[in-house]
């Protein structure tokens, strides 16, 4: 309990520190969106029309650094992130909630495919050591983890979509079915969705195999595994119980991160498969030079790190009997 | 003796290492019995094969090491010819293991008591609730209080721990419990005591122990034979009074002259001079001879043979055929 309650604290400090990293970048950029505006137009903009964008856009300059701080964090509290400037007039909020059920329905799945799958591949692979399972599988996904993913999702439409015409080529979802909860429209989402959690999966799956693969054929040269096949055990048991339950362990923080940075999306899958999730919307940020959507992205991305390294805590620490009083 | 039909049969086992540079054999040739209840103590330098015998003996030896030769039989049943299944059935039922190491020995990510009832789960089927009755039963019987059940490894103390893995040895009440330097962990006083238990809880089980040991002078009160150990090979075979009364291998001799007595008078212990041979190239003739100061010319080329004498086996040239 009380180490995690440790946790919790670091968790809130540092959501606070990058709160207010998070404050205080964007404001050491000179100029401002007001004066970005104003060079897109060439500065053919009047006086007052700045003045009005700029209580459009709660530019507050006649505040000092102290009170723009507080009523920040006020809002970042209340879960107020302001209008979006590329977007205008919609707020901030409303354009990710259309975003991120994309990018954690797509991304979030494939990553947790990749590890499970990885993860298994592993282990297995380390139990039988040099059988045909660890001489094939590992070193296939190896190779195909040191592609560029965007280069394999390319090749992915080029052979699957373009030439065979298995799958579709880019979106989310077909513009004919209408969304709703229906089978239409969730088999029309997995279908599309299918060739860029191929891509993320096949790219990132290598990393889990080797990790877990190595950790696996350390743990199992420990005493308890002889121990237990001692014991007379059943296989299973002792490569489950004994062996993976200890190789995961080390594996579980790099998990959460990947995890974390789902949010982010899998920024060129998402480009390259003109998928509607955050990643696109953050490319669109950084063109529109629209500072609140993409403050706000990156915000988010640094909280659901920092989540995710917190989940991850608490998932070792209930796996690890070790760690619960470390603290 | 000779009349009972003993418990344990090895015979001519050969252990090797495969290493890049060649074999290693590690195991060399060795034979030796184990009548019920019986205390066999094995002892030797770091290295000179004896937990590697061990292993081979409760086929757990690590893939990159084979059996090579011999055979290794238990209530007159071939345990190397065994298949993994057939060996499952009898393992920890018909002897179990205790290991070096506790703390590295338990698994640290379950309870004492889950590592009890999975072995209790994989040998019968019986209730959770009478098989968590044994588990707390067996950890009252070494002295540990039930309430650990649900400890973890790291929360117990090194004894502690030892003594649970000894629990865990004596579910099935085994004919046969090989350990490993089960004291070695531990500190002289926790050493002695725990020692004690052994001997009192073979006493009232009446297992026969097979037990491994670098420090002689751990099992002089405990074993009733002892086996001495150098370069993979039994140098000397006997019952311990009279290995310790009076020791026939050099090797013996130079191993009890390097622990002090407590009663005797004051000595200035005596080392082994040289270091244990590289198995991979063992020196001809006598194994021991390079350190041997008892050493003679012949000594250097023939490999001596095990002889009887009295009731003692001597792998030892002095007591050749011809001397």
């Amino acid at each position: 309990m009380r180490y995690l309650v440790r946790r919790l604290e670091f968790f809130v400090v540092t959501l606070w520190a990058a709160l207010t990293l998070n404050f205080i970048l964007p404001r050491l950029l000179p100029g401002g969106p007001e004066v970005a505006l104003l060079t897109r137009f060439h500065g053919r903009i009047q006086p007052a029309t700045i003045k009005s964008l700029e209580v459009a856009l709660g530019i507050r300059n006649d505040q000092n650094a102290i009170q723009q701080y507080l009523s920040y964090m006020g809002n970042m509290l209340r879960g107020d992130f302001g209008v979006s400037l590329g977007f205008y007039p919609q707020r901030v909020s409303h354009v990710i909630m259309l975003a991120l059920p994309w990018t954690l329905g797509l991304v979030g799945t494939a990553t947790l495919i990749a590890f499970l799958l990885g993860t298994l591949i592993g282990i297995l692979g380390a139990w039988r050591r040099g059988g045909i399972l660890d001489s094939v599988l590992p070193p296939i996904f190896v190779v195909t983890s040191a592609f560029p993913y965007f280069w394999i999702g390319l090749i992915c439409i080029l052979v699957f979509a373009i030439t065979l015409g298995w799958f579709p080529q880019a979106f989310g979802n077909s513009s004919e079915v209408t969304s709703e909860l229906s089978w239409t429209f969730i088999s029309d989402v997995l279908w599309h969705s299918i060739l860029p959690a191929f891509t993320i999966v096949l790219t990132s799956i290598g990393g889990w195999i080797l990790t877990m693969r190595n950790n696996m054929i350390t743990t199992l040269a420990e005493d308890y595994i002889k121990m237990a096949r001692a014991k007379g055990l059943s296989p299973t048991r002792i490569m489950f119980q004994y062996a993976a339950r200890n190789a995961i362990l080390p594996n579980l923080v790099g998990f959460a991160m990947s995890l974390g940075f789902v949010i982010s999306g899998a920024l060129l899958v998402e480009i390259v498969f003109n998928y509607p999730g955050l990643g696109t919307f953050l490319l669109q940020a950084v063109k529109n030079e629209d500072f609140s959507l993409m403050q706000t992205l990156f915000l988010l991305i640094t909280v659901a790190v920092l989540l995710a390294v917190m989940v991850a805590d608490f998932l070792t620490a209930w796996l690890d009997p070790r760690t619960r009083e470390r603290g | 003796m000779i009349s009972v039909k003993p418990l344990l049969e090895v015979e001519d086992l050969t252990v090797e290492y495969a290493t890049d540079a060649g074999p290693v054999r590690a195991v060399d040739h060795v034979s030796l019995d184990l009548t019920p209840g019986e205390f066999v103590g094995i002892v030797g330098e770091s290295g000179c094969g004896k937990s590697t015998l061990l292993f081979a003996i409760a086929r757990l030896l690590s893939p990159s090491c084979d059996v090579v030769g011999g055979s290794v039989r238990l209530h007159g049943r071939d345990l190397l010819g065994m298949d993994e299944e057939a060996l499952r059935e009898i393992r920890w039922r018909d002897y179990s293991v205790v290991m070096q190491s506790a703390m590295n020995a338990l698994n640290p990510v379950l309870t004492v008591g889950a590592q009890l009832e999975d072995t209790i789960a994989a040998h019968e089927s019986m209730p959770a609730r009478s098989a968590q009755e044994r588990s707390a039963s067996l950890l009252r019987l070494v002295g540990i209080d039930p309430l650990h059940l649900k400890s973890y490894p790291h929360q117990l103390s090194g004894g502690m721990r030892q003594r649970a893995m000894i629990a865990m040895a004596l579910i099935f009440t085994p004919d046969l419990v090989i350990m490993d330097e089960p004291t070695s962990a531990l500190d002289v006083v926790a050493q002695r005591s725990l020692m004690l238990e052994i001997k009192e809880l073979q006493r009232q089980i009446g297992f026969a122990a097979l037990f491994v040991t670098h420090d002689m002078s751990l099992v002089s009160h405990f074993s009733d034979r002892l086996a001495v150990m150098y370069a993979g090979q039994i140098v000397e075979l006997g019952d311990t009074r009279e290995l310790f009364r009076d020791p026939k291998h050099p090797y013996t001799s130079a191993l009890m002259a390097s622990f002090p007595s407590i009663t005797g008078p004051k000595e200035v212990l005596q080392g082994i001079p040289g270091s244990p041979p590289d198995l991979l190239h063992p020196p001809a003739g006598c194994r021991f001879h390079p350190r041997c100061p008892l050493v003679e010319p012949r000594f250097r080329i023939e490999e001596p043979p095990l002889t009887t004498v009295g009731n003692t086996l001597v792998r030892c040239h002095r007591y050749g055929r011809d001397h």
